[in-house]
């Protein structure tokens, strides 16, 4: 049985030391909808992606993903579970080609271990093989040249490393897609590639996508739904049209407190 | 580019090298005049020299790929000995008589494994401990467990000091350590089942097999090396080196994965302490001091963290300055110039301020590894310098 919602998230809270980064935020997305998580620096947008994908604890609250509770679990597992992410600021792993930063992406689909490598068993050649074509693919498909593939993602160019990470996240085969600010430093030519490709990307691949946005073009342009934080707080939800109408998200964006 | 398939010239570098390692007790023994032999090991020394290759090779996939700054390496030098000593010498004669291969008369009290299992044996009990270090310190990073690793290495030889007296028990022999610690060989029970053996293999092997059996360790520590860097595993260990919190989130088991590396390279230390430990035919918690663990740290990053080829040759290197290229410039200066100094006294100072001198002049090691170059050349691009920030 698969439910409507693929996350449900109830009263998540997160706390650091006296600071509450997320208050008791309830949240759910649709199977397959684009999401966005809008708000202003600071409001706790990335500490619920790290709640999501286990990099942090929630202090309190549940999350259940895709029929299953995920508080707890070490990260690696909920990779496995299937949510990929980027990250704010680009962290490909520098001194790795770009095809081998996508490979890392495979992690928990390949299986071959310490023996197998060692022995170079028939098996673990055709994964590497396989696994390897298959990152060029998505490499392909993330729109990088072949060219770009054996180079250091240190020494790729800003927008080839933003790339490089979207592959590597749609590497661990997600079926929700965590993308933190992916259009921060792109022109507005390369935002609109970019929200196609964000469309495109969920047909051909039935994704699911969370989208932490600060441009609101694209957030209108490109979500259905849109849940708006201000100092840990959800303080709107609804569709865009809906949201951007909103006063306290407008007093919010403005930076001057809501008077109610 | 990254490690591409190798190119002919290198191959033929490779075999080369390979060859005259193989052949040098020959060489030396025989094709060299006095003036060379003067400054080159005797076999004996040469087998120490690429012992501790092993020893930094062995590290290097700890420091090298995944990252992990071990300063307690020696740890695992000292469980190869003590392995070496518990299943090949009469520490446990009050247990009667167990000679399996090794090489002394039927009916000698204590255990004595053949040399090759206690090889073995060794490296796995290493390993293991590798294992049991590895689980709750591994989760420290960077600074954290560099200190805790600093612990387990002064740990260690503290436990062997005391270990004389467990519960009544004998294990260590404490600050006296082991001695009449059986020497590499075939032994009786071998010599019987093959008939041919010429007789002479009832003894001790002489030091020519030592310095065999060591470069075989140094080639299968190389291969090892490089089959695991091109392999899903490697790359989960440089990812990791990398960025940790990236690596996870990307599905590589953080605990897991750290946890193999350091049972990997304790698995080769261990090989490596119980090596030496049977030629010397002796050991005891002196031997495992901090300074063992900082000379074979220095060989990774002399060589060129992460890459095997540069460990290798500053493996080499490093240990040939301390066992003989040190002495041999000493007796040279001291019969240029009729004095009379002790250079070994001002080892580390030398060492210490070739350190600072090769830090500032080749930062990147001997041979870096194109990873590592990766890191040090300048970034084409500004923008790059939030990639490092913390948190995600
Ligand atoms: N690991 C952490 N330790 C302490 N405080 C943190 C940590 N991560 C985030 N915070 C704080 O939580 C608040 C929310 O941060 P963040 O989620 O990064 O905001 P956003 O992504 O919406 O800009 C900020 O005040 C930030 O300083
Ligand atoms: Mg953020």
């Amino acid at each position: 049985m698969t439910a409507e919602l693929l996350v449900d998230a109830r009263a998540i809270r997160k706390e650091f030391g006296g600071l509450v980064a997320c208050n008791d935020i309830d949240f759910t997305v649709e199977r397959g909808a684009i999401v966005s998580l809008i708000g202003p620096n600071g409001a706790g947008k990335t500490t619920f992606f790290n709640m999501l994908t286990g990099a942090y604890t929630p202090t309190s609250g549940e999350i259940v993903f895709d029929g299953r509770d995920i508080v707890g679990l070490p990260q690696h597992k909920i990779t496995a579970l299937g949510i990929g992410r980027t990250f704010q600021n680009i962290r490909l792993f520098g001194a790795m080609t770009a095809l081998e930063n996508v490979l890392v992406g495979m992690h928990s689909r390949l299986r071959s271990g310490l023996f197998r490598s060692l022995a170079r068993t028939p098996l673990q050649r055709r994964e590497e093989k396989d696994g390897r074509a298959q990152a060029r693919e998505l490499l392909a498909y993330c729109g990088l040249s072949p060219r770009a593939e054996q180079q250091y993602a240190r020494h790729l160019a800003y927008g080839d490393q933003r790339r490089v990470e979207v592959a590597r996240a749609l590497a661990t085969n997600p079926k929700l897609l965590l993308l933190d600010e992916p259009t921060a430093g792109m022109n507005p030519k390369e935002t609109i590639a970019f929200v196609d490709f964000v469309r495109k990307a969920r047909e051909e691949r039935g994704l699911t996508v969370l989208l932490i946005e600060h441009d609101m073009r694209v957030v209108v342009e490109v979500s259905e739904r849109v849940t708006v934080l201000d100092y840990g707080e959800k303080i709107a939800e609804g569709t865009p049209d809906e949201v951007t109408a909103d006063e306290r998200v407008r007093s919010a964006y403005l930076g001057t407190k809501p008077v109610s | 580019m990254p490690p591409a398939t190798r190119t002919r010239l290198e191959r033929a570098l490779l075999a080369v090298c390979f060859c005259t390692l193989a052949l040098y007790p020959w060489l030396y023994s025989n094709y060299l005049s006095t003036t060379l032999t003067q400054w080159l090991p005797d076999t004996s020394t040469a087998f120490v020299i690429l012992a501790f290759t092993v020893m930094g090779l062995g590290l290097n996939f700890v420091v090298g790929y995944a990252g992990l700054l071990d300063l307690g390496y020696v740890a695992f030098f000292a469980a190869g000995a003590y392995v070496a000593g518990w299943l090949a010498s009469e520490q446990f004669a009050n247990a009667g008589s167990v000679v399996f291969g090794g090489t002394v008369l039927p009916k000698t009290p204590g255990i004595h494994l053949s040399p090759w299992l206690v090889l073995l044996a060794a490296a796995l009990f290493s390993a293991l401990l590798g294992v049991v270090i590895g689980v709750p310190t591994l989760r420290l990073r960077g600074d954290y467990l560099a200190i805790v690793t600093l612990g387990f290495g002064e740990i260690i030889p503290q436990f062997v000091r005391n270990g004389d007296n467990l519960g009544g028990f004998n294990l260590t022999n404490g600050a006296f350590g082991m001695n009449g610690i059986d020497g590499l060989g075939f032994g009786n029970t071998v010599h019987h089942a093959i008939h041919t053996l010429p007789s002479n293999f009832l003894n001790e092997l002489d030091s020519r097999w030592y310095y065999w059996t060591a470069l075989a360790l140094v080639v299968v520590t190389i291969v090892t090396s490089l089959l695991l860097r091109d392999s899903r595993l490697g790359r989960a260990w440089i990812a990791i080196r990398e960025d940790e919190d990236a690596a996870a989130a990307m599905g590589v088991p953080l605990m897991r994965t750290k946890t193999l590396s350091y049972a990997i390279g304790a698995f080769f230390g261990g090989a490596a302490g119980a090596m030496i430990t049977l030629q010397a035919g002796a050991t005891s918690p002196d031997a495992f001091s901090l300074q063992v663990s900082i000379f074979v740290l220095c060989m990774v990053i002399l060589g060129g963290i992460g890459n095997v080829w540069g460990v290798t040759l500053g493996g080499i290197l490093l240990a040939y300055v301390n066992y003989k290229g040190l002495f041999a410039a000493g007796n040279t200066f001291n019969s240029t110039f009729g004095t009379n100094v002790d250079i070994s006294q001002y080892a580390y100072l030398i060492y210490g301020v070739a350190i600072v001198l090769f830090m500032l002049v080749r930062p990147e090691g001997l041979i870096p590894s194109a990873r590592r170059r990766a890191e040090l050349v300048e970034e084409p691009e500004e923008e790059n310098v939030g990639a490092e920030a913390s948190p995600a």
